[in-house]
């Protein structure tokens, strides 16, 4: 399927960034000018190759179960665009 | 000699033997940072503080007690978050964002002495090849071409950094590269730029553009200053998962200047169409100065080249898609108010980011969604296996890899930039190195027909930059690059 | 199998759970922050937890084991190589727009959990697997008339997702998995079943067919809070659908809460937008890969778990399944017990720790753990019982007096003189004053009015202060009267 107006509207509204109907045409043909040209990767033949999972060849460290970071309120809440009475804000969510 | 023009090297040897101290040094690099504003090399100046730092160097110096980088000032990319100093990654919506820590690499270098003069300039959130996505305005190259006024892009996304350390206004600068960052503006800048193996250095505290790419690294003016930077940054970090739990050697000791019986790889691949034959013509005269120190070329394939870029072009947006969706006006930034939570978002986020950083985004989220995610991203992941593999196979039977850095010279502002796709082939030669999570460094080796500096590129097998350091020295040893931007003469 | 009677015809429901078990922890799953419950809003964040820039995640060993643990408890798979994934999506108390968790590649696969019945019934379900993944914060929506306040303190706290196969077929069912999984976790230890606290939480997928018919379209009713209100939020739904397909209406795929004030699922409004969550490997994190001495050592390290203890109790305590069932439902009561039976009656010890103690410390609202006696000082008057000491229906006064207490049963038994007669002698004088007191009630009974012994006993045990032997006291009075 072919990137158009509407696969735009609805990639930018899961990656919610307003993006004006006017520039929505524009977008999709860059975007579909981007996938076509990512689209030569299916000249290769991959049946069999495992996804590569990470380019260090390690597994994931573990660490102790100890408290040593937290309890510093002021400056988790310091470069907050709103806060109140020790609480982010934000505009009211209707569950 | 001008104190700016001072190596790290030279001026670790300077401070010690008192010749001056590094308040002196300091306040030259401060002053060229004044005359050098129209650069733009830099988003937050931080004089006060490098003064501080230089004399708090003097003590220790005056002690005896001086460290690896005692009173060198320094310019740090602006995607390393520094204590309390204004952090932007050069978007918008970081706007006002002190970071309540240091980064790993930072506080290393500061734990080794070292000064800061400021946050250098950098494309938005280290999206791009040219320096001029940054909302902080682009950032010019103190080069130009041979007659010519017009304005050059440093490269990128390193582009301040590079700029600081090519006017001679930092003696080194801290970048990071995830797709060629900082061996590409070196390349433009007759600079040298290491990206050392992923994982060499941590992460932790620096702004992530692509996770699985991301690497410190550092913009200097010899391989030697590299081996120094690369030592103060490297080590094991317990806070990030993937950093690895390998010794640091000590990099300068490698520097033996012996690559006698050194097998160099040549992959015939990297003969791109279109390439200009001065790249051409300096590759094979790179490959006679590795051959004339006893190194011995060997022609190698690295099939899967061309497809290095596109396999990028999935991953990078993909990771970028899922790391930048923290920016979203809730806990630091910018935010742009809305009726209720999603018009925040949305708002927030349509003004915070950049053109180029909002299309990275969608197509990172367009190859991630429903649908797709097989087709486009595990595909990536698939052919990525595929080149770290290549490059496996080639260092079974070559020590490193000689290449080109980048395909062209800097251009000027405005070249190429309507389109993201051409914009992209520069980093072509760097990008299958990321990939594969290699070390690599750009090496100044000549000038071009306009007079701008080239790069030659020397790739290693993970986590040994000492090689790569060693060959690349060779290489600076015969470039004998001493040409000089000239806006500074 | 339980059906719903429908206007046109019985209707089966059929029921999958999803539940979120808070792992007991120090610190959260990939931050050094605190994980107690009710602090000060964000003094438990760390610049990880709230997802500032450049924060990396690192796992905690001991969430992985207590995820393991819970694996092999729940008879499941646990896999020597498992992934994190990045569930991306937005949302207020989603630091980080996405939530690390397990989704390809989980560190547990398969499992079954053994529901208790009523009846003595039992029946297995499957669990699908058992992941683990970080929680997210709290948005309060209530203190203030446009704004919600975000509580970061749980955000990144360690999760087990633990996920049944679509294989309950009522709400009791459902109580009764729930039930069985919380008692298993508090066994482990890796978690601590509170479900006012949240630190277990039930999503319940739910969907209505005709008997033997394809499965229907599914609601999932997110985060219900106690057992009673998934078992009531079940039926209100399962109802809610039946009646909806019945008046010819179609069931909407789609996420709904339960309002415990009005007993009724209502549709969730931020949840409507379709989900696209575009998984993909968390490239901060490294594959988890475990150590398989680590995973035998863990192993070897088991508790007896419910079902094996309740077979245990009923073979070698001769319990009923019942009581047995009761005594195991809490590690602590199980050991309780066994202690208190140990070189006893364990049926006597038994029908003590349920009938007595439990009586008393419903009555008092306390824990087994808060019991005011101890397992050795129930076990100490019950030697009193068994060596004819005291009584056993003295021994339930003294109960009292030491729940109330705390004294020893001995101590009591000697400061009241509640020592039982055993003295024949004494007890022989005590008849015969009786007898000799109450000649027309003698008459009576040796005219052929039997009731009347009880009243004889009751005589003599008063007379005796009620510490005369029962066993002793029959044997005479019958004696004396027929004679
Ligand atoms: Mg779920
Ligand atoms: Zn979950």
């Amino acid at each position: 399927m072919s990137i158009d107006k509407a696969t735009v509207a609805h990639i930018a509204a899961l990656a919610r960034i307003r993006v004006p109907e006017a520039d929505r045409e524009r977008l999709a043909g860059e975007l579909r000018k981007i996938v076509a040209w990512i689209e030569q990767l299916d000249e290769i033949d991959t049946t069999g190759v495992e996804p590569m999972a990470s380019v260090v060849e390690m597994t994931t460290p573990q660490r102790p179960d100890a408290v040593n970071d937290g309890d510093c309120r002021d400056k988790v809440l310091a470069n907050a665009p709103a806060a109140s009475h020790g609480f982010f804000t934000v505009p009211k969510v209707v569950e | 000699m001008e104190l700016c023009d001072l190596t790290i090297a030279q001026a670790r040897d300077g401070l010690g033997a008192r010749r001056f101290s590094a308040r002196e040094l300091t306040e030259a690099h401060v002053k060229a940072m004044e005359v050098a504003r129209g650069l733009n090399a830099f988003i937050t100046e931080t004089p006060e503080r490098a003064l501080i730092d230089a004399a708090r160097a003097d003590v220790r110096i005056a002690a005896g007690d001086a460290r690896a980088l005692e009173g060198i000032p320094l310019a740090i990319k602006d995607l390393f978050c520094t204590e309390g100093v204004l952090t932007t990654a050069a978007s918008h919506i970081l706007d006002g964002f002190k970071p309540p820590y240091e980064s790993t690499v930072t506080a290393k270098l500061w734990a080794q002495g070292a000064g800061m003069l400021g946050k250098a300039n950098l494309d938005e959130f280290a999206m791009g090849s040219s320096n001029i996505t940054s909302y902080y305005g682009a950032v010019r190259s103190p080069w130009r071409r041979r007659g010519d006024d017009r304005p050059l892009v440093p490269g990128g996304s390193s582009g301040g950094s590079a700029a600081a350390v090519a006017a001679r206004i930092a003696m080194a600068a801290l970048g990071t590269d995830t797709g060629g960052s900082i061996r590409q503006p070196a390349s433009f800048t007759g600079l040298v730029g290491m990206k050392p193996t992923y994982g060499r250095c941590s992460r932790w505290g620096i702004v992530a553009f692509a996770s699985s790419l991301d690497q410190a690294g550092s913009l200097t003016r010899t391989v030697r200053d590299s081996a120094i930077m690369l030592r103060a940054m490297s080590g094991h970090d317990p806070k990030d998962s993937t950093s690895a739990t390998l010794p640091v050697p000590d990099y300068e000791a490698a520097l033996t200047g012996n690559i006698r019986g050194l097998r160099f790889g040549v992959p015939k691949e990297y003969r791109v169409e279109g390439m200009p034959a001065e790249i051409e013509k300096l590759w094979q005269t790179g490959i006679e100065w590795l051959r004339a120190a006893g190194a011995e070329p060997v022609d190698i394939n690295l099939k899967l080249t061309k497809y290095a870029l596109p396999t990028y072009y999935i991953i990078a947006p993909a990771e970028a898609s899922s790391n930048l969706a923290r920016y979203d006006g809730v806990r630091f930034g910018l935010r742009v108010e809305g009726k209720s939570i999603e018009e925040m978002y949305e708002a927030t986020r349509a003004e915070g980011f950049g053109d180029e950083v909002k299309r990275r985004i969608l197509i990172g989220t367009y190859v991630l969604s429903a649908g797709y995610y097989d087709a486009y991203y595990l595909k990536a992941q698939r052919v990525r296996a595929l080149i770290a593999a290549d490059f496996k196979r080639a260092f079974e039977t070559v020590d490193v890899i000689l290449t080109p850095t980048a395909p062209n010279a800097a251009f000027a502002v405005g070249e190429k930039m309507d389109d993201p796709l051409a914009m992209y082939l520069n980093d072509v030669f760097t990008v299958p190195i990321s990939l594969a999570g290699l070390p690599a460094i750009s090496v100044p080796a000549g000038l071009s027909s306009e007079g701008l500096p080239l790069g030659l590129q020397v790739i290693g097998r993970a986590f040994d930059e000492e090689t790569v350091l060693r060959a690349a020295e060779s290489l600076e040893r015969a470039a004998n690059f001493t040409a000089r931007p000239p806006v500074l003469s | 199998m339980a059906l719903i009677e429908g206007k046109t015809g019985n209707w089966e429901v059929v029921i999958g759970l999803e539940v979120h078990a808070q792992v007991v922890s120090r610190s959260k799953l990939f931050s050094g922050a605190a994980t107690g419950f009710g602090a000060e809003p964000n003094s438990q964040v760390s610049p990880v937890d709230a997802a500032f820039p450049g924060m990396l995640p690192v796992i905690n060993r001991f969430c992985v084991e207590q995820a393991v643990k819970t694996g092999i408890g729940i008879e499941g798979k646990v896999n020597p190589t498992s992934v994190f994934d990045r569930k991306n999506y937005f949302y207020a108390d989603l630091p980080a727009g996405y939530q690390i968790s397990q989704f390809t590649r989980p560190i547990v696969s398969g499992g079954s959990i053994a529901l208790d019945l009523p009846e003595g019934r039992s029946r297995t379900i499957g669990v699908t697997r058992l992941h683990l993944e970080q929680d997210a914060g709290k948005s309060l929506h209530d203190q203030h008339p446009n704004l919600t306040y975000v509580d970061l303190n749980r955000a990144g706290t360690a999760l087990m997702e633990i996920v049944s196969e679509p294989e309950l077929r009522s709400a009791e069912e459902a109580g009764a998995y729930l039930r069985k999984l919380r008692t298993i976790l508090r066994y482990l230890g890796t978690c601590d079943g509170n479900m006012e606290e949240g630190s277990l939480r039930c999503d319940a997928n739910v969907s209505v067919r005709k008997p033997g018919a394809p499965l229907g379209t599914r609601c999932e009713i997110k985060n219900v809070n106690s057992i009673r209100f998934a078992m009531l939020a079940i039926d209100y739904e399962a109802r809610r659908q039946i009646d909806l397909i019945e008046e010819g209406g179609v069931v909407k795929q789609e996420t709904r809460l339960f309002d415990s004030a009005r007993g009724v699922t209502r549709p969730m409004r931020s949840k409507e937008q379709a989900h696209d969550y575009r998984y993909f490997p968390d490239p901060d994190l490294l594959p988890l890969v475990l150590d398989p001495a680590e995973i035998e050592r863990l192993r070897a390290a088991m508790p007896e778990l419910p079902d094996r203890k309740k077979e245990r109790f009923v073979q070698d305590y001769k319990l009923t399944p019942y009581d047995a069932g009761v005594l195991v439902s809490e590690r602590q009561t199980a050991d309780f017990f066994e202690r208190v039976a140990k070189g006893r009656d364990a049926r006597a010890a038994a029908n003590w720790v349920t009938g007595e103690l439990f009586g008393l410390l419903n009555k008092a609202g306390k824990g087994i753990e808060q019991s005011p006696v101890s397992a050795d000082a129930i076990g100490a008057l019950l030697d009193l019982i068994a060596d004819n000491t005291v009584s056993g229906r003295t021994a339930k006064d003294v109960f009292a007096e030491m729940f109330e207490t705390g004294k020893d049963a001995a101590a009591i038994v000697e400061a009241k003189g509640l020592r039982q007669v055993t003295d024949s002698g004494a007890i022989e004088a005590a008849v015969d004053r009786v007898i000799a007191e109450q000649p027309e009630k003698v008459a009576e009974f040796r005219a052929g009015k039997d009731k009347l012994f009880g009243y004889f006993v009751g005589q003599v045990m008063k007379a005796t202060g009620g510490k005369a032997n029962p066993g002793t006291l029959n044997e005479l009075l019958k004696k004396k009267l027929s004679g």
